[in-house]
């Protein structure tokens, strides 16, 4: 980072205009049941502005054809916009190289590449994967699945009350059989965000490779893959204003170099004969088949989008949203907010005494308000806190604190019904 | 949506608070446990069957209002009836809560008539049809069920929780 730069991000950020953004956002303008509608399931996906919707239409309407295939205008024009999304991606995460940036299906198909492609490699029996309880099932199950078919361990990280991992209790998981670290950035159930930086140093120090599951984060702050020193940062396009369908994992060069191919098919090949086949460079040696383009484009759109606006200028504008909300929930009697970790982000899950989240949801829907309600694929943390289930609220750039008003407002509704 | 806010109304925010029939049976000839994966809904349906008549059942477990509503006026509903009638409104419960039926052409639905909202729901039709598919369960001595089970007799639409 420049010297300007620094000095920059010691500014606080813009203030955002919310009516400009909230006008580039066709959905927003929904009613649901004549309320007009409050959608705070960001953390499930977000909707996608104007420009992401117009640069789809774009593509498919002049630019489209498979990539890496032909040699007329069409195929060498998507891919090229197709590489430019890849260089797009890369530079909002400051990845060193473009080669770096894989694109997948989501959060969960990347997560299940390293799995497949460094974990079934490289683990094997006795050894031990570090995880955290505040895993979503994605950044378990498929470390399971390695750990069964390899005879390897899974360690847990605990986390207390608030929601916050122990960091001691995580350094004194590893052993010298210690082999893989899995932790999320930001918790999709509570929102707290995890010391990554120095979870990984800690077990750079031990020689072990760690994957950060950013699926939470990426919309929500800045992330330059470089400083925190991650080994994979995996993320979804549909949780940052893009497309569904779309995904990336960030991996070091080195790493993915060693790594064995997840699928096998076209593209990640050089040559093919029935005796033996060449397998082609990164990062097309994970890109096997035709991959989803549009949604790639996409996703450059939305990074594009989301860095005009500023990264920083998200950031705090969501936690202003949600310091307002967590401090209005806070005086409700029978309201408890589950998760209070001191750093958090954009995510608000709550307990409302004697009534099941479900009821909540349905109950929040008639006054136009859409939360999530459920365990929210992360059961352990449910079981850590003794719930079945949550409401969450989570929060994106576009929300106002009118709309939180309106879940306060839609919380008291909740109440009365059932006193 | 006016329909959803409907759905809970004073009878079945009244067994949700006060559910009839809940808890255990001493002396249960059949039981079956019900689970909704997608939303942690857990339920026990306990019957005491003397010969074809259901002489005791109660039920047990944690859910959300639709579902404990559901399983109170069920158990209350089917209490001394025989197996054969409980098998008749389980088949018009489903009906009604999936939609296929109104409530006005199902003889004997009478005042389970007030879940008849749930068809406008979709990801709450499981919540309403849990206890009645456990009851089933029970009845065929099965000893547990699910609404995502690949023999789910009640082929309720799939809905996320």
């Amino acid at each position: 980072m420049t010297a300007l730069q620094t000095a920059m991000r010691s500014q606080p950020a813009p203030a955002i205009d919310i009516l400009r953004i909230r006008a580039d956002f066709p959905i927003l303008e929904l009613e649901v049941g004549g309320k007009p509608l409050v959608y705070l399931d960001n953390a499930a996906s977000s909707q996608m502005p104007r420009q992401v919707i117009e640069r789809l239409v774009t593509y498919q309407t002049t630019q489209h054809a498979n990539i890496n295939r032909g040699v007329h205008y069409l195929s060498e024009t998507a891919t090229a916009e197709y590489e430019e999304a890849r260089r797009k991606i890369q530079r909002f995460i400051n990845a060193r190289e473009d080669r770096e940036v894989i694109f997948s299906s989501g959060t969960t198909d990347a997560i299940n590449l390293v799995a497949h492609g460094y974990g079934r490699k490289f683990i094997g029996a006795g050894d031990e994967i570090i995880l955290t309880t505040l895993e979503h099932h994605s950044n378990i199950v498929p470390w399971q699945m390695v750990a069964e078919e390899k005879g390897a361990a899974i360690r847990v990280v605990p986390v207390d009350d608030t929601g916050e991992l122990s960091i001691d209790a995580y350094e004194k998981l590893f052993t010298p059989r210690t082999k893989f670290v899995g932790v999320s950035h930001v918790s999709n159930a509570l929102g707290t965000v995890n010391p990554v930086k120095r979870m990984i140093a800690f077990a750079h120090a031990r020689g072990v490779p760690v994957l950060i599951d950013g699926a939470q984060a990426v919309p929500h702050m800045a992330i330059d893959v470089q400083d925190l020193d991650c080994d994979f940062y995996a993320f979804s396009g549909h949780k940052m204003c893009g497309p569904t369908g779309i995904g990336i994992l960030y991996g070091k060069a080195a790493l993915l170099e060693r790594m064995q191919p997840y699928k096998g098919g076209g593209d990640m090949i050089l040559s093919v004969t029935f005796e033996k086949t060449t397998y082609n460079a990164i990062p097309h040696f994970f890109e096997a088949g035709t991959p989803p383009i549009a949604a790639a484009i996409g996703l450059g759109a939305a990074v594009d989008y989301m860095s005009a606006i500023g990264m920083d200028a998200i950031a705090a504008h969501e936690h202003d949203l949600l310091d307002y909300a967590t401090e209005q929930m806070r005086r409700m009697p029978g309201v408890r907010i589950i998760g209070t970790a001191p750093h958090k982000a954009a995510v608000l899950s709550f307990a409302i005494d004697g009534v099941h989240p479900h009821d909540v949801g349905t109950l929040l829907n008639t006054e136009g308000v859409a939360v999530r309600t459920g365990h929210h694929c992360a059961q352990p943390v449910m079981q850590r806190f003794g719930v079945p289930a949550t409401s969450r609220a989570s929060f994106a750039v576009y929300n106002t604190m009118s709309e939180v008003d309106a879940l306060i407002a839609g919380i008291r509704t909740v109440q009365k019904v059932f006193t | 949506m006016a329909d959803a806010r409907a759905l809970y109304q004073e009878v079945i925010l009244d067994h949700n608070r006060k559910p009839r029939n809940f808890g255990t049976l001493a002396h249960a000839s059949h039981q079956a446990d019900g689970h909704n994966p997608l939303c942690g809904d857990r339920i026990t349906v306990m019957l005491d069957l003397d010969g074809e008549r259901i002489a005791g059942i109660a039920f047990h477990g944690e859910s959300c209002a639709i579902c404990k509503a559901s399983a109170s006026m069920m158990t209350a509903t089917v209490k001394g009836k025989t197996r054969g009638d409980a098998e008749t409104l389980i088949g018009e419960f489903r009906e009604m809560a999936t939609g296929k039926r109104e409530p006005d052409n199902l003889p004997h639905i009478g005042r389970l008539a007030v879940f008849a909202g749930v068809r406008d729901l979709p990801t709450r039709v499981k919540c309403a049809i849990l206890p009645w598919h456990t009851l089933h369960a029970a009845i065929n001595s099965l000893e547990s069920t699910s609404t995502e089970a690949a023999d789910d007799p009640m082929h309720a639409p799939i809905g996320d929780a």
